[in-house]
């Protein structure tokens, strides 16, 4: 009965969001009148909060406490800040487009909040169960929030559609989870590997493991052959919403990878680096691919993101190349700042579909961008360098995460399956370019002005910028993901 | 055959069956109440690994609070069979085909040679003084006590979401609230009006 208090410091940003959570919950019930942007200004300035106490409280080495189920490390603390920072600047796009529909309701930033609480939980979790319980906090809070404009029977059913796929997908996880704990005798990640690496692990029980905490992991990624729900929920779902489902989860999404793959699983690499290269080869294929067909962006983007993940396990898959584990750190951060980049990306192409919506009209269809520069030209270059970006024309953002994958790929040698990215996103660029083909050489068909908030407006622009910005500079960010991932590994 | 033995069989044939039947049987009402009958069985399974607390918690909780809830859900929804049945010989074939390859594969995969009582070997046997109750209590506070307050705050986001998503204020209600029906005072409904006397000619 020898128990000490566990070491709360670490975990103080997980906390002190769970406690303002609350906070918020019992403010907006008692101030009823200003509770809409109460609510909302005190969940961004939690977001600003819990940024500075992970910057606070961040530590060189990794901490565990909690009797080891929570890890603190500088990946995790760089991913956090990701979170907090994507999370916030998709409420703040989201904002007006909520308004105008009449569902800004305070409980939608109070999900948004546990959400996030959700995500942090996963990016630290050092064990099977608050991996989970991150997880399912996520995942519910998501549901709900596609669900919310619940008279529009669209949303609803794109709802329902992720919530049974995932309750599935969660069932694969939990199988899997189950498995591993039967071969390993234990849920903690570092105790797995130990298990993994002194051989004491039942190997076929193992592998049969990992099959499904692979299916659990892809289908929160949205990759082939895991995808069903990725294009109708991000069409179905409110605008803003799906601005929240494309970014911050994706990250989430990805520690989750790093946590059960690489921290625990790392000694079975070349197994379950089988798994991924087929999934990211049939992702890049099939995003691409569909993506040409689609007439409404917000489906366009979907597969595109489908695609985009795909490059991004090209990362995670090229760490170990017949037991050589010096590509590892290399490959790890390339996915990572894929990942980071992609989320920023999506964060812009979003904002640019809810700045040209307005009451009563959703500017969801390719169409809706024709003659966006006479419109506004300031804005159609910032789709351009969204666009431009997103297909990976030199001296974007995403030209470099593309090339860093890629360089890890083919490191490893598997360089079919680097020239198959290479022309699958050439294929890819015919989509991008034809919605900069429309914003520049075609005839508006809606004249009407574009109305936004001045933050949304700077917020937008700083985002584009952003995106041409890190490409010219994309060192920083990148040494930055490599040395996050180097205290950790 | 040891009669703790023979008294698992037993459990866990029935177990099986009912669970089959949950997803077999036509009727929603009869497949909740196979999983009464499950939950039930499941919580005996418990009882001979002498786990009290779970076997209790798991009859009390599941079958007497949570499938009676759900219970009163099914047979109040007007749920139309026939459209639930829609295309089901349709999707059979492939449905049937998949699932039964992935059993075939699970099995061989499994099998019995890896979970079987030569591979895990039983525990010894616990202390006289040892409680089940106590020691899960002892842990859920202490070493778990991370997950269980997360785990709180999930059931948080389900009661959110769904009051969020049911939560209807309705117009055109007639409805005073009481505190202002007390409050009335007699200035406030009765208003006196001078008047001429009428006479009729």
């Amino acid at each position: 009965m020898n128990f000490v208090v566990p070491d709360f410091y670490p975990a103080a940003a997980e906390i002190f969001v769970a406690v303002m959570a609350l906070v918020i919950m019992l403010a907006s019930t008692f101030a009823r009148s200003i509770a809409r942007s109460l609510s909302y200004f005190l969940t961004q300035a939690t977001l600003v909060a819990a940024a500075f106490i992970t910057i606070y409280t961040m530590q060189g080495e990794v901490v565990h406490t909690f009797s080891n189920l929570f890890i603190s490390d500088l990946m995790g603390a760089f991913l956090k800040l990701m979170i907090y920072f994507s999370t916030a600047i998709a409420l703040l796009y989201g904002r007006g487009y909520l308004a105008d529909r009449k569902i800004d309701k305070p409980e939608y930033y109070l999900l948004a909040l546990l959400m996030t609480l959700g995500m942090m939980v996963m990016v630290t979790a050092n064990h099977m169960l608050p991996m989970y319980i991150g997880l399912e906090m996520m995942s519910l809070a998501l549901y709900t929030m596609v669900a919310f404009d619940r008279d529009s029977a669209r949303s609803t059913e794109a709802a329902m559609k992720y919530f049974v796929l995932g309750a599935l997908a969660s069932g694969l996880l939990l199988y899997g989870m189950s498995m591993v704990y039967g071969a390993t005798g234990t849920l903690e990640f570092s105790a797995i590997a130990q298990a993994i690496y002194n051989q004491s692990a039942n190997q076929t029980v193992l592998m049969f493991g990992l099959v499904f905490l692979v299916a659990g992991i892809c289908f929160k990624l949205g990759v082939v052959p895991f995808h069903m729900w990725v294009p109708d929920v991000y069409q179905g779902a409110p605008t803003a919403v799906t601005l929240v489902i494309a970014t911050a989860p994706k990250l989430a999404a990805f520690a989750m990878a790093v946590r059960l793959l690489i921290w625990a699983l790392f000694d079975i690499a070349e197994e379950w680096q089988v798994m991924l290269m087929l999934v990211a080869g049939a992702s890049i294929v099939l995003g691409n691919l569909a993506a040409i067909a689609q007439q409404n962006i917000k489906r366009m983007l979907a597969y595109s993101g489908i695609s985009h993940m795909g490059f991004m396990l090209l990362g995670l898959l090229a760490g170990v190349v017949e037991g050589d584990r010096h590509f590892a750190l290399n490959a790890y951060s390339s996915a990572m700042f894929y990942a980071v980049s992609y989320v920023i990306m999506s964060l812009a192409s979003f904002g640019m579909i809810i700045l040209l919506s307005r009451a009563g009209f959703e500017a969801e269809n390719i169409d809706d961008f024709k003659g966006l520069n006479k419109r506004s030209p300031w804005y159609a270059l910032m789709m351009l360098f969204v666009m431009f970006s997103m297909a990976g024309v030199p001296f974007f953002i995403g030209f470099f995460a593309k090339l860093s994958v890629l360089q890890a790929v083919v490191a490893a040698g598997y360089f079919w399956l680097a020239v198959l990215a290479v022309v699958m996103s050439v294929i890819g660029a015919f989509y991008y370019l034809r919605v900069v083909k429309l914003m520049y050489f075609d005839e508006p068909v809606d004249e009407s002005p574009i109305h936004a908030p001045a933050e949304v407006r700077v917020m937008l622009s700083a985002n584009g910028l952003a995106i041409a910005a890190l490409g010219l500079a994309p060192q920083m960010l990148m040494s930055v993901c490599a040395y996050a991932l180097l205290g950790s590994l | 055959m040891e009669f703790k033995t023979f008294v698992f069989y037993f459990l866990a044939v029935i177990m099986v069956l009912a669970a089959l039947r949950v997803i077999t049987a036509r009727n929603p009402v009869h497949a909740a109440l196979f999983l009464v009958l499950t939950f039930f069985n499941a919580g005996g399974i418990w009882l001979l690994l002498q786990a009290e607390f779970l076997a209790i918690t798991l009859v009390m909780v599941y079958v007497g609070a949570v499938m009676v809830l759900f219970l009163f859900v099914v047979m109040m929804l007007d749920i139309n069979l026939d459209r639930l049945r829609e295309g089901f010989w349709s999707y059979l074939p492939v449905g049937a085909l998949v699932g039964i390859l992935m059993l075939v594969e699970m099995a061989m995969v499994l099998g019995g040679s890896y979970f079987g009582l030569e591979a895990m070997p039983a525990p010894p046997a616990a202390a006289e003084t040892y409680s089940n109750t106590r020691e899960l209590g002892r842990v859920l506070y202490t070493d778990y006590v991370y997950p269980f307050e997360l785990a709180s705050l999930v059931l948080l986001v389900a009661m959110v979401a769904a009051v969020t998503l049911t939560l209807r204020k309705r117009k055109g209600l007639k409805s005073i609230p009481p505190s202002e029906q007390v409050a009335v005072k007699r200035e406030g409904r009765i208003e006196l009006v001078k008047m001429r006397a009428e006479k009729e000619d």
